[in-house]
């Protein structure tokens, strides 16, 4: 895959569209391109985040330790992007992020990341409106768990 | 010791050697004087016919005959009748062989002066260093080690020269000087008085003007010496100039010494040529004198013509001699000078005794009487500030003690104490009884190891500095009398130097338990493991390039673990990691130029950067059809790289991803792209070469422009072959080609295993292969080879080629390889995080103790907490011990250790 397709890729994730077709190809050309195979691991949990990926082509589970195993809690596809959070707040791998199938991705470094995100306003404003939402989406499901929690426990 | 007197020094070590010379001067004179005479005797003989008159008149050539007193006329040869062209022929023969005698006589002065002055050069130096290897240690904090070293190899040179005139040349010349004053006293005395009258003025004011001369000739010296010390200080301290930008001030500093230098050397020029011209005026005022008065002495009949000749022309013999005298005597004083200003920095008090030094090899066995102990030990320093105030401290073998203190407590100084770096200034420490200075350093440098944090390493391999604390003295016998070796030891022994031959082993294996150089290396190996260094090791012998024809058949190891490597990397699913060299194959992780030459460039010439003004490659390159190709790949490069990056600040960090321009370059490249691009001007063949340089540093998986068409692979593979077999003869070495069933000399060792470039495509693709490569090959027999190969690795000047953290293991290898009876270790691992440093202490006090060796161990710890491990734990604070105990026992009484550790 050449650099403007990945381009074309990188317009489909909801966190660089309002980035110039330019500016997502220098962000490409600065990442790195990362093959897996199916069964490696993308990230660790608990691991210090020094980078975020751009799933290009496969898929991959992303699971949390929980107290009786790992926990599935979520799958990943084309155009994804996974762990910009740690990147963005200097915490550690908050899920392991295992390939599903033989995935390509781009892998920004956290450098490159927070350089685009200081040089690209534009950039920064979509990033903050793509965590506002999950970040309302995750209150409305906190919401909606505690009703049930204190329906059953009524 | 050095004599103060240079001359007396001379004499004294080459006596019969100056006697012997100045016999052979002597006797040398006698042809000298005798070619002399023989132009005038064929002048007057047969060419003005003196004794010839008759065309038949014949001579006697070569009678020898004496006429001796009480014996009578004794006739050794009776001579042979020649004719007047024979007389001319034979007088003219004799001639011709004085000259080639006194040139002989001459060669054979200089020479032997020559050898003279060498072999005294070769003492004073080496007397010099010897007396630094006696100095007293606290002699070191006062002197720069570049000003020593000026001294012993520039200041002391002229001596050389001189030693062979010291005394041949006053001789001879004052000799020469007398003969032809004396003759123009015989000629007439007033003007004999006068000739003496001037000489004795030149030779009484010229050297009293040369007088101020010494004393510039001692500035230039002190001053050139003090330079020296400063260039090396810059060179030492570079870092420091550089991060707090002080540059300009040391540039400030040398211009102002070279500044005093060259006034120091203009004065010096300015009085030289002062004293020149007045001597110069001295000497041709005694003809002006010979003119007027002899004149006037022969107008008045007091003088006859024929002997104011006669002086005139003695006199034109003495100035020359007399000049000549004038300027040894300069260089006389002048060498006495350097002489004495060198000696007065080497005269030390408290200098060791030799004695102490002597390399005994019995002392192998000998032991040092148990306890180690320090004995109301006080240290001071040279500013009475007190390190140590009355210390008493012993240390058993079998006993490992840590001894713990902050930084300006004392327990630094005790640990040197301990290992006779620091010298008391009160009380002693004592081995036993006997005091440890008074002990010969062949006992205490074997018996006592000692490690710090400040690590020194000489100039040369990582091996050969690992083993240094093991060469006491020649272990092996000499090697077989050798021509060279039998003059080596005969030089040495006539400029009184030791004849040790340090080319043989030096290496003491029996003090590790190893019976030879084979038993050496699993010794080397247990402790780089101790210090945790085998990896490192193993590292730098994967990224050097060696010469496989040193390590017997690594070579075929090597390329045949290629393919074992391959199936492995098989087996563990990883085949892709590596895309390996073929030669009919384009590797597309590899470079375009790369593929193109399909080996290592070694001449300078064929690199990269330059190749394009290669006539050969040009005209190959243009012959396949691919310098048009290869010159729209460039462009193309060059418009992607400008459209990504001309927006970007030149200090953007993404210019790091830029491997092939820098940010300086994008302008020029966006002016050349509009240039062709309107088509204003055809590219000239800078732009094409240009260009296609640019395409030389194009990986595909890595810069992803979609270049690379698999037609455009093919001809690069075409082009190898072409360009290989026509490469002509000057070029023939200058390429090392990928061949799969070689070793590429020219590469690292790594290189030659993977034989292919590491796939970008996988993540951590490089520790994925190095840790298959390191799992490989103890499996192979290859890891103790491979390591020995890291062993051969430079370090540098003082180790700089290693990390810091490294350095402090391999000085911490190089005491542990040591069997002693005690091991002092002064914060030895301080450049390591304090959970590694734990590690390594553990796993040093268990390796000490392995095989039943029962040392005692003192380790000055960087953390209190450290001293857990200890069976003892003595306190420092201000320069006593406070508290003597177990850990446990300090840990629970308030006290020092206490605060330390909570702390």
């Amino acid at each position: 895959m050449l650099l403007n397709d990945e381009v074309k890729m990188l317009r489909q994730v909801p966190l660089f569209a309002g980035v110039s077709p330019a500016k997502l190809k220098l962000l490409a050309f600065t990442s790195e391109r990362v093959g897996y195979r199916a069964g490696d691991v993308l990230f660790q949990q608990g691991d210090v985040g020094d980078s975020a990926v751009v799933i290009l082509a496969g898929r991959a589970d992303v699971v949390v330790e929980g107290a009786k195993g790992p926990i599935k809690v979520a799958e990943i596809g084309e155009n994804a992007i996974v762990g910009e959070i740690a990147i963005l707040c200097d915490i550690a791998r908050t899920a392991t992020v295992i390939a599903q199938t033989e995935v390509e991705a781009l892998r920004i470094g956290k450098d490159n990341f927070l350089k685009l995100l200081a040089d690209f306003p534009e950039m920064t404003i979509e990033v903050m409106r793509v965590l506002a939402q999950r970040l309302s989406q995750t209150t409305m499901e906190l919401t909606e768990a505690r009703n049930r929690l204190v329906k059953s426990g009524a | 010791m050095l004599d103060q007197n240079l001359s007396r020094y001379i004499w004294t070590h080459t006596r019969p050697q100056q006697l012997w010379i100045l016999f052979v001067v002597a006797v040398s004179m006698i042809p000298y004087f005798m070619s002399f005479n023989l132009p005038k005797m064929i002048v007057n003989g047969p060419i003005q016919g003196a004794g010839f008159e008759d065309p038949n008149a014949t001579q006697t050539f070569s009678r020898i005959a004496f006429d001796l007193p009480w014996v009578g006329n004794i006739v050794l040869f009776d001579g042979v009748e020649v004719t007047r062209l024979g007389m001319l022929m034979a007088l003219s023969a004799v001639f011709l062989g004085l000259v080639i005698i006194n040139g002989l006589f001459k060669f054979y002065i200089n020479i032997y002066k020559g050898k003279l002055g060498e072999r005294l050069l070769r003492r004073i130096r080496f007397t010099l260093v010897d007396q630094i290897l006696r100095f007293p240690p606290a002699t070191f904090k006062r002197i720069k080690g570049a000003e020593v070293s000026s001294m012993v190899k520039d200041e002391v040179e002229p001596l050389g020269g001189y030693t062979g005139d010291a005394f041949v040349a006053p001789a001879l010349l004052g000799g020469q000087a007398l003969t032809a004053l004396a003759f123009i006293f015989v000629q007439s005395v007033p003007l004999g008085l006068i000739t003496a009258v001037l000489v004795a003025v030149q030779a009484l004011i010229i050297p009293r003007m040369r007088r101020r001369l010494l004393v510039l000739g001692r500035m230039r010296q002190l001053t050139a010496r003090e330079l020296a010390g400063r260039v090396s200080e810059i060179v030492d301290g570079v870092n420091t100039i550089h991060s707090y930008d002080t540059s300009n001030y040391e540039r400030a500093d040398i211009s102002d010494r070279l500044g005093r230098i060259f006034k120091i050397r203009f004065d010096i020029y300015q009085w030289k040529f002062l004293v020149k011209f007045i001597n110069n005026f001295l000497s041709s005022i005694t003809p002006f004198l010979f003119y007027s008065v002899g004149g006037y002495l022969a107008l008045n009949g007091q003088l006859d013509v024929g002997q104011l000749v006669a002086v005139i022309a003695a006199y034109k013999d003495l100035p020359g001699p007399l000049k000549e005298l004038i300027d040894w005597d300069q260089l006389r004083q002048d060498v006495q000078v350097k002489y004495q200003q060198v000696i007065n920095q080497f005269a030390v008090d408290g200098m060791i005794d030799p004695a102490l030094q002597d390399p005994a090899t019995d002392t192998a066995t000998a032991r040092l009487a148990p306890p180690l102990a320090a004995v109301n030990l006080s240290v001071m320093d040279d500013s009475s500030a007190v390190g140590l105030n009355r210390v008493n401290f012993a240390l058993y073998p079998g006993q490992a003690v840590a001894i713990v203190g902050t930084a300006g407590s004392g327990s630094e100084i005790l640990a040197e104490a301990l290992a006779r770096i620091v010298w008391p200034t009160g009380g002693k420490v004592v081995a036993g009884e006997a005091d440890l200075l008074t002990l010969p350093e062949a006992l205490t440098g074997r018996t006592i190891t000692y490690a710090d944090s400040d690590t020194y390493f000489f100039f040369g391999t990582l091996g050969d500095n690992l083993l240094y604390g093991l060469k006491h003295a020649p272990t092996a016998p000499e090697g077989d009398d050798t021509a060279a070796l039998t003059w080596n030891r005969k030089e040495s022994l006539l400029a009184g130097n030791p004849h040790y031959d340090s080319a043989c082993d030096w290496i003491d294996y029996a003090s590790v338990g190893a019976n030879g150089p084979e038993g050496l290396l699993p010794a080397v190996f247990a402790v780089l493991d101790t210090v945790g260094m085998t990896k490192d090791v193993l590292d730098l012998a994967l990224r050097s390039t060696v010469n496989p024809a040193n390590h017997g058949d690594l070579a075929q190891s090597i390329v045949t673990m290629r393919h074992t490597l391959h199936d492995t990397l098989l087996e563990q699913n990883l085949d892709g990691l590596i895309v390996p060299f073929e030669p009919g194959a384009y590797n597309v992780e590899a470079t375009v130029f790369e593929n193109l030459l399909f080996g290592n460039a070694i001449l300078p010439e064929l690199r990269s950067g330059v190749i394009t003004s290669n006539p050969y490659f040009r005209q190959v390159l243009e012959a396949q059809g691919l310098g048009d190709r290869l010159y729209a790949m460039g462009i193309e490069v060059a418009r992607n790289a400008v459209e990504l990056f001309s927006d970007l600040p030149p200090d953007h960090p993404f210019f790091q991803q830029l491997t092939f321009m820098t940010a300086d370059d994008i302008p020029d490249y966006q002016l050349l792209l509009q240039k062709l691009d309107s088509g204003s001007a055809a590219a000239t063949e800078a732009d094409r070469a240009a260009m296609i340089r640019l395409s030389f540093d194009y990986i595909e998986p890595r810069h992803r422009f979609g270049l690379l068409t698999a037609d455009l692979m093919a001809a690069i593979v075409a082009f190898r072959a072409v360009f290989l077999d026509g490469l002509p003869d000057d070029l023939r070495q200058g390429i090392e080609p990928y061949d799969p069933d070689g070793y590429i000399v020219s590469g690292t060792l790594l290189d030659n295993m993977l034989f292919g470039r590491i796939s970008q495509k996988y993540r951590d693709g490089a520790d994925r292969i190095y840790a298959a490569v390191a799992a490989l090959l103890p499996k192979l027999g290859l890891y103790d080879t491979v390591l020995a190969v890291g062993l051969d690795f430079h370090v540098g000047a003082g180790g700089k080629r290693l990390t810091n953290a490294q350095r402090q293991k391999l000085s911490m290898a190089r005491a542990l390889i040591r069997h002693s009876d005690y091991y002092i270790f002064n914060r030895p691992l301080s450049a390591l995080d304090g959970r590694v440093q734990m590690q390594l202490l553990g796993k040093t006090l268990e390796f000490l103790r392995q095989g039943g060796r029962d040392p005692g161990i003192a380790w000055v710890v960087s953390s209190p907490r450290m001293a857990e491990r200890f069976d003892r734990v003595v306190v420092l604070d201000r320069g006593t011990v406070v508290d003597d105990g177990t850990y446990a026992d300090l840990a629970q009484k308030n006290g020092v250790f206490k605060d330390l550790i909570s702390s």
